[in-house]
């Protein structure tokens, strides 16, 4: 074992130590460290989007992280995207739109979809399927994903 | 998205409360919160990280093995290779769909030899962390004696080819055997009428030759076994499997350990598409574990995943087809050579079945190759075998149209397989919808639009899968609260749990949210085959069906003892039990369950032989730009006879991923090889695969012409839509551009080229 | 996003086909070793801690490379030093009377979303918009894209038609090198032991100027460059082209400044035929590779076709003011 670091950061609005080598990444860490296992490894080399997690409300691959870079970062993953006893709108848009199939691109989308809309509120379709293609889905072929996205936009609109 | 009903059959036209509404799926809450739990996913205590030391060399025989310094490293509990596993005979094994050779299954896992592949596992590490285990590979020692490799089909057909096994033997129809050892495992032949008078009534042959790529399923979730070999001897696994009583079936054989000694937990699975039949891991695993006394994880890297397990094969395919001046097809000839890859026993048997299973031709010969060449052993891919197969003969039906001046969806019409059509390997078809799906996209918005603009062209091809039955088991209990509990063992991919709770919750008259479904390991459920084939909504649906008479039966003897009559005066309909001058809803009776006897499980296990055909029609609009030969899909309609669309939104769901995987194969996908034989483009960026920026919105046209043989009409539906897709696009390119691509992927590079030396 | 996938490959290569027994080679095996991780104050901080470890140091800023390639391999170090939280490695400071300066570590996402530098540095725009997804633009810099010194990155087309300057930091103090003469090889840069790029300068925009970078590649997004070209001119009050500057990516061993091309442009009025004739011109400084991504034949042909192009955005952006 390498030498350990310590690490202090925010994960879903709660401050977090950890301990880790210098060679793991965040998404090692989160998954194996911290158990948030929602994050999904896909290929380990940044061209999925699987583990997107938000490092300071940017999106990024945890892959490509090191997680001793997160000291002092606020973190947001797929666990923290409901909020309290309710499905975020994005998460209920791609249940109700049947946005996902095995479901384990899915974390990856719902974090960027998330950031998309934080950014862009009433994203085009174009915009959607630009933003998001750093995320594959091999299941779906998109058309309910880039759909439920959609939909999320308008109800988040109509209830603000 | 529109359905079509087709009210030819006793079943269509039915009304159902549940079948074709659009419930959210029942593992849908876990799935968006990243609760679910995918293998990956499992911790256990102490559990080990394991990895594994893979061939650098396309082909070699292993001369030493020196683990010593990997042993000794700190961290490190155990460590295998080759002679850790027992020997197995030749064997074949029937895998549901498909068969292996034993014996060529444990090599595959773990090279005893000789490697065959680069990328074929030699040697595994479990250690304290997955970096160490990495680090305790680097220590492994192995001496190859490099062998001359064969990467192509064709080649490997020579005479002069290296040989990767001296006891393969080219098996013919009838089972005889070549005199002498070769890459060609088996050579298939099938026939009907007579096709050299068919050809002499054509007033038009064409013959062309085409070539794919081998190309990978590309699921998300790499392959990651757990495997726990406790103390008492038994042996439990945690895997992503597409079956997971088949991965507990060639588990045990491989290892020599009796089936009842092995249970396989299915966890929640992140795509297979035919890539997660095969095991992998899961004897590593087991060794690693029965070694270290620890539970072991072993997960892939995406680069072990494209270069370890198994992609679609590449192939050379040849068809001749000939028409008369009016359209009707009357001779067709194919010849087929499919890569198995390192082991015998590729996809040549459904590609040959497939080539021309759309049409009714009267005189028709096929041959078709299994050929062992140094590439991973290759596997099913959704509908394995048909899309190379379907990528030739409807190109040529294209070309045959387009020369004889007919519409190609009117060419299509005038030859189409249909009830009492024989197909060239022998069966005859039962009540299809193929005449459905074309006049469907006929008269579809798409195809009716005009198409203008420079460089652009539509395309249209049609697809055909079997889809398959066979076996599956649930059971199901009911709650004192009028909800049923089902368990199934079909591992759920694509929201099958909700597909099949929906064919119960029909069959009982209640919600599809009243039935809560489970998938259960191997000890919880009967026997269950793979989820593939497209036969889970078919064959578990059928299944739950059953569980559902068996309840609704048992509910009448309680209803029986509560009104004090017999049960045979009960009756059931519409969710409600009547007796003479009584009558309680399901979840009435339910409530009462407890004290007329006690809690009510209904069981079924069926083998589903009534599967029928799934056809497909898909229209493409593409634009090509002429001076990079770039092909940019404007619009695209998938078309598909469904059976009965028991959740319309997965079905559209399946058509849509399946037509985008094949537009991805048409487009862009292949293993690239450099002379050495290694593949230089393992990941995920260079592979590239379809991302959300390459693509329209897939338009769907669900066609519902019932199977007679299944309750609720179901056919299956998932693997059809990714057969047409390189076809129509190659139509499509035709039409846009004038030239014909006879091979996959249409990469630009050779799109430009072909435009360039046009006349 | 890897570099160890691009145009040109830097992989150990295995001998061929030897009848001997050849043991395995160890670096065919990724294994991450462990390794020292070291956040740096101040740039001096940086230097000296590069300086002391030689080769075994290297630089992590967005680290989407480096993470990549020491994972599959293809790189190892005993120390990474993290250069993002040194102030002067993440600014953006912009007027059109001095220009741009970036920090080296500056994220891609910060200079597409800048307003001001999307009609003044508009290729520069470009190509950050297309490095990566989104995710990999979250943490990529230009600076470290010019750093991994890849035939293929997107940017470097565009830093040396926006005529930009290295400031370069090391034992010996700063020295400024023109980008154009940054990459030596396919992997390989003119950074020497103890250095590394602190910034990018860039000369104000001129009026009437106008740019563009494009790539060719097979997906929409997500991908290594087949070809690339940059193009900047700037107009005359008559219209004419007053200066112009043409660079191509991923087809050389290093991007390229097509200075012929470039000098061929000035003078003439901006049209179709001329654009063509600098598209010809441009393809003389094309030496690419047969790989993956496509045959030697086809790059050159693209280097062409994507010049012209190139040009024609850069000029229809010159004459609209965008």
């Amino acid at each position: 074992m390498g030498k350990r670091i310590h690490v202090t950061t925010t994960i879903n609005g709660e401050p977090v130590e950890f301990l880790c080598e210098a060679r793991q990444s965040l998404l090692e860490v989160l998954r194996d460290v911290l158990r948030l296992t929602g994050t999904k490894e896909g290929c380990n080399n940044g061209n999925c989007g699987a583990c997107t997690v938000l490092l300071n409300g940017l999106p990024v691959d945890s892959c490509l992280v090191l997680a001793v870079e997160a000291e002092g970062a606020t973190i947001e993953t797929v666990e923290g995207i409901a909020c309290g006893g309710h499905l975020h709108p994005l998460q209920q848009c791609f249940l109700e739109g049947a946005a996902l199939q095995c479901g384990i691109c899915t974390p990856g989308f719902l974090v960027a979809a998330k950031a998309l809309l934080d950014k862009n509120p009433n994203p085009s379709e174009r915009d959607i399927r630009f933003e998001l293609a750093g995320n594959i889905c091999r299941c779906t072929g998109y058309d309910k994903i880039v759909r439920a996205v959609q939909d999320a936009a308008q109800r988040m609109a109509a209830s603000r | 998205m529109a359905t079509i009903d087709q009210p030819r059959s006793e079943t269509a036209g039915k009304q159902y409360k549940v079948l074709g509404t659009r419930p959210i799926r029942h593992d849908g809450a876990d799935k968006v919160t990243g609760r679910a739990i995918y293998t990956n996913d499992m911790q256990l205590t102490g559990m080990l990280h394991g990895r594994i030391l893979r061939s650098p060399h396309a082909h070699a025989r292993i001369k030493s093995i020196d683990t010593s310094a990997a042993e000794a490293l700190p961290g490190v509990l155990a460590v295998c290779t080759g002679a850790d596993f027992p020997d197995v005979k030749d064997k074949i094994a029937e895998l549901g769909e498909g068969a292996v050779n034993l014996a060529h299954l444990s090599a595959n896992v773990m090279a005893h030899d000789k490697v065959l592949y680069k990328g074929h596992a030699v040697a595994a590490v479990a250690a304290k962390s997955p970096h160490i285990a990495e680090e305790a590979l680097k220590l492994i020692r192995v001496e190859y004696e490099v062998l001359p490799h064969v990467l192509w089909v064709l080649d490997a057909m020579k005479d002069d080819a290296p040989l990767l096994h001296d006891n393969v033997y080219t098996e013919e129809l009838g089972g005889k055997q070549s005199d002498k050892p070769s890459n060609i495992a088996k050579h298939l032949h099938f026939e009907q009428g007579n096709v050299e008078e068919g050809f002499a009534q054509a007033d038009i042959v064409i013959e062309r030759e085409f070539k794919t790529a081998t190309v990978h399923q590309g699921y998300i979730e790499p392959h990651v076994s757990v495997a726990l070999w406790n103390q008492d001897n038994r042996l439990t696994i945690w895997t992503a499997t597409q079956g997971s009583f088949t991965a507990r079936q060639q588990t045990a054989e491989v290892l020599q350990i009796p089936v009842s000694n092995v249970t396989v937990v299915p966890c929640e699975i992140g795509g297979g598409f035919g890539g997660k039949i095969s095991i992998y891991l899961e004897p590593v695993a087991a060794i690693l574990s029965r070694k270290s006394g620890r539970p072991v994880k072993i997960v892939m890297s995406r680069a072990e995943v494209f270069e370890g397990t198994g992609p679609t094969p590449a192939t050379f395919i040849r068809v001749k087809l000939g028409a008369t001046r009016d359209g009707k097809l009357v001779a067709a000839q194919a010849y087929l050579a499919y890569e198995a890859g390192g082991f015998p026993g590729g996809v040549i048997g459904p590609g040959c079945m497939c080539v021309f299973s759309c049409y009714d031709i009267p005189n028709a010969v096929v041959d078709g190759y299994d050929v062992c060449v140094n590439k991973p052993k290759t596997q099913a891919y959704r509908a394995p075998g048909a899309t190379q197969a379907a990528f030739a003969c409807e190109t040529v039906i294209d070309e045959i149209a387009e020369k004889l001046g007919i519409d190609p969806i009117e060419f299509r019409l005038k030859n189409a397989a249909k009830e009492g059509t024989r197909r060239v390997d022998g069966p005859v078809y039962p009540r299809v919808g193929f005449i459905e799906t074309l006049e469907a996209a006929r008269n579809s918005d798409h195809y009716q639009s005009e198409l203008t603009g420079p460089y652009r062209g539509r395309g249209v091809a049609s697809g055909f899968w079997f889809n398959v039955g066979l076996k599956s088991a649930a059971s199901a209990s009911v709650n004192p609260d009028g909800t049923v509990t089902l368990v199934e063992g079909s591992t759920d991919i694509g929201g099958t749990r909700t597909t099949v709770a929906m064919q119960l919750a029909e069959t009982l008259g209640i919600a599809a949210e009243d039935v809560i479904p489970r998938v259960e390991d191997t000890d919880g459920v009967g026997y269950t085959d793979v989820t593939g084939g497209s036969r889970v909504t078919y064959a578990t649906g059928l299944a739950a069906y059953h569980c559902g008479l068996d309840i609704i039966a048992q509910m009448k003897e309680r209803a029986a003892i509560l009104w004090d009559c017999e049960p045979d005066q009960v009756e059931f309909a519409d969710g409600t039990f009547t007796g003479p001058g009584q009558s309680a809803t399901f979840k009435e009776l339910a409530r009462r369950l407890l004290e007329t006897g006690g809690g009510i499980v209904g069981r079924a296990s069926v083998d589903g032989g009534g599967a029928t055909n799934g056809f497909g029609t898909h229209i493409v609009d593409v634009e090509v730009d002429p001076e990079t030969g770039k092909v940019t899909i404007l619009r695209y309609t998938a078309v598909q006879d469904a059976g009965k669309a028991v959740h319309p939104s997965y079905v559209e769901g399946q058509m849509q991923g399946g037509a985008v995987q094949g537009i991805g194969w048409a487009l862009n996908e292949e293993y690239y090889y450099d002379a050495d034989g290694r593949m230089r483009n393992a990941s995920m960026l260079d592979y590239r695969m379809p991302t959300a920026y390459d693509l329209p919105n897939i338009e769907t046209i669900i066609v519902e012409v019932p199977n007679p043989k299944h309750p609720y009409g179901v056919r299956g539906v998932g693997e059809t839509p990714i057969v047409p897709p390189p076809a129509a696009i190659a139509n499509a390119i035709y039409r846009a551009v004038g030239v014909r691509m006879r091979e996959l992927p249409m990469q630009p590079h050779k799109v430009w080229k072909a435009i360039n030396s046009q006349e | 996003m890897s570099a160890a996938t691009s145009a040109y490959v830097f992989l150990p290569r295995i001998r061929r086909v030897p009848s001997p027994p050849t043991p395995q080679l160890a670096a065919e095996i990724a294994a991450l070793k462990d390794f020292e991780y070291a956040a740096a104050a101040t740039v001096e901080e940086a230097v000296s801690l590069l300086a002391a470890r030689g080769d075994s140091a290297r630089v992590l800023a967005g680290g989407t490379d480096i993470l990549v390639q020491l994972r599959e391999g293809l790189r190892s170090v005993d120390l990474l030093v993290d250069i993002k939280k040194i102030p002067e490695l993440t600014v953006l400071e912009y007027s059109p009377e001095t220009g741009l300066k970036l920090g080296a570590a500056t994220p891609c996402y910060r200079i597409y979303g800048d307003e001001r530098l999307r009609t003044a540095y508009a290729a520069l725009c470009d190509a950050t918009r297309i490095i990566g997804g989104w995710q990999v633009q979250s943490r990529a810099s230009v600076g470290g894209n010019l750093c991994n010194s890849s035939p293929a990155a997107d940017s470097i087309p565009a830093l040396i038609v926006h005529s930009a300057t290295c400031q370069i930091a090391g034992p010996s103090g700063v020295r400024e090198l023109p980008v154009e003469e940054f990459c030596t090889g396919p992997g390989r840069n003119a950074l020497e032991r103890g250095e590394f790029l602190v910034s990018l300068t860039f000369p104000p925009p001129l009026p009437r100027s106008g740019s563009h970078y494009l790539r060719h590649i097979p997906r929409n997004e997500m991908d290594i460059a087949v070809a690339g070209a940059g193009a900047w001119l700037a107009l005359d009050e008559s219209g004419r082209i007053a200066a112009a500057r043409v660079a191509l990516s991923a087809v050389a061993p290093t991007p390229k400044f097509a200075a012929e091309a470039s000098e061929y442009l000035v003078g003439k009025a901006p049209t179709e035929e001329v654009f063509r004739e600098a598209g010809e011109l441009a393809k003389k400084v094309a030496s690419p590779i047969t790989d993956m991504r496509g045959p030697a034949e086809y790059r050159i042909h693209l280097a062409g076709v994507l010049v012209r192009r190139a040009l024609t955005k850069a000029a229809e952006r010159a004459q609209s003011g965008y």
